[in-house]
């Protein structure tokens, strides 16, 4: 499926997706330039919270090759929006610990209200259209797939 | 190719998460009578693959990468890929 990686438009990315820990630095860097006075940063974390039912780490699985499509489609549209923002983005893979990101989004602009503005459609977009899966891990070991449009499918680890 | 004169279309499908634990499989290979839509391959694989019948009869789907659905098309060498909920980020 290497075809897919040349919808990517932006040579400088190689990928929209890691399996290691986000760099935010490289992606601050991605975005910066000096006619950008306003850059907001959104980190995507792993929870545990009082809804999780002890979830050490969450297990983050992708269907790879749409993801880097999508994300392609997903910032032109942005760039359409806010054609002056400048926008990086990382989707973490694999198993996340709580408190490590998951996902990273850089937007940066000449004023801060495009800034916010451009950061918080790319994290609602990839919530409706980028196609990445969770299973929670917990500490009494069962794995529960997160199904965000209604109840936590219950099944036990080892099967 | 396929060289053969039936008007059938080949298509690459494509589970992933809960879904490929429920087919026990990522991916299959699907033949099917022209013309077919992503809803005839749906119901071909839930008829072929026993593990297949627990997937929804409407499943969020994607043809070549791109979110389609049910009612289009699908053309010889296509992929489809079944999503489950999307839930990332």
């Amino acid at each position: 499926m290497g075809w897919a990686r040349s919808h990517v438009r932006w040579a400088e990315h190689v990928s929209f997706l890691t399996r290691a820990a986000i760099s935010i630095d490289v992606l601050l860097a991605d975005v910066s330039s000096p006619g950008h006075g306003g850059t907001c940063l959104f980190l995507g974390t792993v929870r545990n919270g009082p809804d999780e039912h002890g979830v050490t780490a969450i297990e983050y699985s992708a269907y790879e090759e749409m993801v880097e499509a999508e994300f392609g489609r997903l910032l032109a549209d942005a760039r359409g929006r806010w054609p002056e923002a400048r926008i990086a983005v990382r989707h973490r893979l694999g198993t996340i610990p709580v408190g490590e990101a998951s996902i990273a989004i850089a937007a940066a602009a000449p004023h801060r209200a495009q800034a916010f503005e451009a950061c918080r459609y790319v994290i609602e977009e990839v919530k409706r259209r980028v196609p990445v899966w969770k299973k929670e891990l917990r500490v009494d070991g069962t794995e529960v797939w997160v199904d965000p449009s209604g109840r936590p499918t219950a099944k036990p680890s080892h099967v | 190719m396929d060289t053969t004169p039936s008007a059938r279309v080949r298509v690459r499908v494509r589970f992933f998460a809960r879904y490929a634990e429920l087919v026990g499989r990522s991916e299959a290979a699907v033949s099917l009578p022209l013309p077919a839509t992503v809803g005839d391959v749906v119901r071909c694989v839930r008829e072929d693959f026993p593990g297949a019948r627990a997937l929804p009869e409407r499943p969020l789907a994607a043809v070549n990468l791109k979110q389609v659905k049910l009612d289009a098309r699908v053309r010889d060498g296509d992929e489809v890929a079944l999503l489950p909920p999307i839930a990332g980020g």
